[in-house]
């Protein structure tokens, strides 16, 4: 029999033991996957890739109109995304004290945070695609902005009610009109925040693959015209992956390994600059 | 004087403008989720007529012949998540007491960053890693380990014997938790932030062990955030595509064993549509995106209810 206490310990001792498993676990496949990606993707990480087309089945080639199609429509989704989702981010922030509107918004706008990204696609497709008849460039765009507005309406409503509204008032007694007040004092004093949330939705859409199947597709060929399907890493690395030759699996790994590298530069790089603005004030 | 007039009307003016403009883009937003549902239900109106509520019971899938059911991947998503999900609430918790309570102050930052890169990861990147490293793997060690001693027992033994194929139901249900456990993380470990450091201290003081503190104090303090936290994460990875298209196998089949390959919604979708001939596939695989959006929008809408509720109670203990 053992007493209490004793049992208490143990079980002390069990639960924690199992929490730090836990954590060593979490860690674990995080090693694991960025291993793989770095032993199989840095051999395959040429030269080639970066100024060679997607080649046919079967012989060599690169990435290099993947990598363009891809930085087209991420900066195309960012640069359609950004500036609806920091006017929405603004008005829930400035002006939605009263009303329905704010909150309302403000809980669908959660819900598509984490909306499946392949129903986006879907929309797309209906809404653009079936009516143009073709997949195209910019098609990808449309999907990849709808993802992006979320997240900056997101984090530009938190960036700007972090900002201490003596400033308001401050530049409000001096006689400046509102939208002076917002956009000179408030969305500048959380711009760090804003550029914060803006990279995580670029490294967010960067390695989107599922909204893209269905409104850019693919292209084998070197093409700039926004309005033909368009190539993109995230569909190529799909397509490469899943296809029985070694040459192309081989190029989808560098793939991998280029959009990963990526991905994660972005987020870390988001933190390091959202810490340094926030340790200034 | 009357210059300066026209100078406040101006700025008037503007502010108006100004306000009316981020209005239209908060309601954009509205305009988006209402565009969403409407030209899904649209789109998918052909299945809809065509097999009524049928379409959710059928277990056909036969694109020849015209004759669809969703029963196949609406309970093969449901598996899967609620396999990951399984897996993902006690991993994600042990993390989440780890970087609260156990972790030294210098690892705590680090190491939530890297859990949180976990998240970042982009999917399609653990499918590929799930198909070429984790499937081989799986298949050669652990399902053979399953089918001999698993699998003969009674009652659970079914689930758990069939082919070692490495792809399958169990197999995407792993790397589903893999993908979920950092946003059940994040969340508990923000939701564990908030418990008044008062509460934890009164414990400790009276003698409690710091696992007893974790039962019996943080985790019925935040039980509803928690419950949010773990909707969010289910939310996920009910939408969750090219992970799972990559080691489900896309077998329109309901087998009894786990082993066997299944296929869910989102990897239904990614593999056929583009491929989907004639207007009846099309509006079928439609209907399936329609289902998957209505469920995440129930799991997720009482997900944000429930973290609204605790940050609610938040406000009223401070």
């Amino acid at each position: 029999m053992i007493d209490l206490y004793t049992r208490r310990r143990i079980a002390n001792a069990t639960g924690l033991t199992i929490s730090v498993a836990a954590m060593a676990f979490g860690l674990f496949w995080l090693c694991w996957i960025l291993w793989t990606l770095l032993g199989r993707g840095l051999p395959a990480l040429t030269p080639i890739v970066f100024s060679q087309m997607t080649p046919p089945p079967g012989s060599s080639g690169g990435l290099l109109n993947a990598i363009f199609g891809s930085l087209m429509m991420t900066i195309g989704g960012t640069a359609i995304g950004t500036p609806i989702g920091i006017l929405a981010g603004t008005y829930l922030a400035e002006f939605g004290q009263r009303g329905w509107l704010a909150p309302i918004t403000r809980f669908i706008n959660d819900i598509l945070l984490s909306a499946p990204s392949i129903v986006i696609g879907l929309f797309v497709y209906e809404v653009y695609v079936v009516h143009v008849k073709h997949f195209s460039g910019w098609a990808g765009t449309l999907a990849l902005a709808i993802i992006v507005i979320p997240i900056v309406i997101r984090t530009t409503e938190n960036m700007l009610r972090l900002v201490p509204s003596t400033l308001r008032e401050a530049a409000a007694s001096l006689g400046a009109p509102q939208w002076k007040i917002v956009s000179f004092v408030t969305l500048r004093a959380a711009r760090a925040g804003i550029i914060t949330g803006v990279m995580l939705a670029i490294a967010r859409i960067s390695g989107e693959t599922a909204p893209l199947l269905f409104t850019a597709l693919n292209n084998q060929f070197w093409n700039s015209d926004m309005d033909q399907p368009m190539a993109n890493l995230p569909v190529v690395i799909f397509q490469f992956a899943m296809s029985p030759y070694e040459d192309w699996q081989s190029l989808a790994w560098a793939g991998a390994l280029l959009i990963t590298f990526s991905v994660l530069t972005l987020n870390i790089l988001a933190r390091v600059l959202f810490r340094q603005s926030a340790s200034t004030h | 004087m009357f210059l300066h007039e026209a100078r406040l009307k101006r700025q008037s003016i503007f502010d108006s403008l100004f306000r009316n403009l981020t209005r239209v883009a908060a309601f954009s937003v509205l305009i988006l989720l209402a565009a969403i549902i409407g030209s899904l239900v649209i789109g998918s109106m052909p299945a809809i007529h065509a097999f009524g509520f049928g379409f959710l019971t059928s277990p056909d899938w036969d694109p020849v012949n015209d004759q669809f059911g969703a029963l196949v991947p609406i309970v093969g998503t449901l598996i899967t998540s609620g396999i990951a999900l399984l897996i993902a609430i006690p991993v994600s918790f042990g993390i989440a007491l780890f970087l609260t309570e156990l972790s030294p102050r210098v690892l705590r930052r680090p190491l939530g960053v890297a859990i949180e890169l976990l998240a970042g990861i982009p999917s399609i990147i653990y499918g590929m890693w799930g198909l070429f490293v984790f499937a081989p793997l799986f298949a050669d060690h652990v399902e053979p380990w399953l089918n001999e001693h698993i699998g003969v027992l009674p009652y659970i033994g079914p689930f758990f014997s069939g082919p070692p194929m490495g792809i399958g139901i169990l197999t995407a249900s792993i790397i589903l938790a893999i993908m979920v456990i950092p946003f059940i993380a994040s969340v508990m470990r923000d939701v564990f932030d908030v418990v008044p450091v008062m509460l934890k201290e009164s414990a400790y003081g009276l003698g409690s062990t710091t696992w007893e503190v974790m039962l019996r104090i943080v985790l019925p303090y935040t039980k509803v955030g928690v419950a949010g936290g773990i909707m969010l994460g289910l939310g996920r990875a009910l939408g969750e595509t090219m992970a799972v298209t990559f080691v489900i196998g896309n077998a329109h089949e309901l087998g009894k064993s786990l082993l066997n390959p299944g296929n869910s919604i989102s990897s239904a979708l990614a593999n056929e549509f583009t491929e989907a001939f004639g207007e009846l596939y099309t509006a079928a695989l439609i209907e399936l995106g329609l289902i998957l959006f209505f469920i995440t929008f129930v799991v997720l809408s009482l997900a944000r209810y429930m973290l609204y509720k605790l940050g609610q109670r938040e406000g009223k203990a401070s």
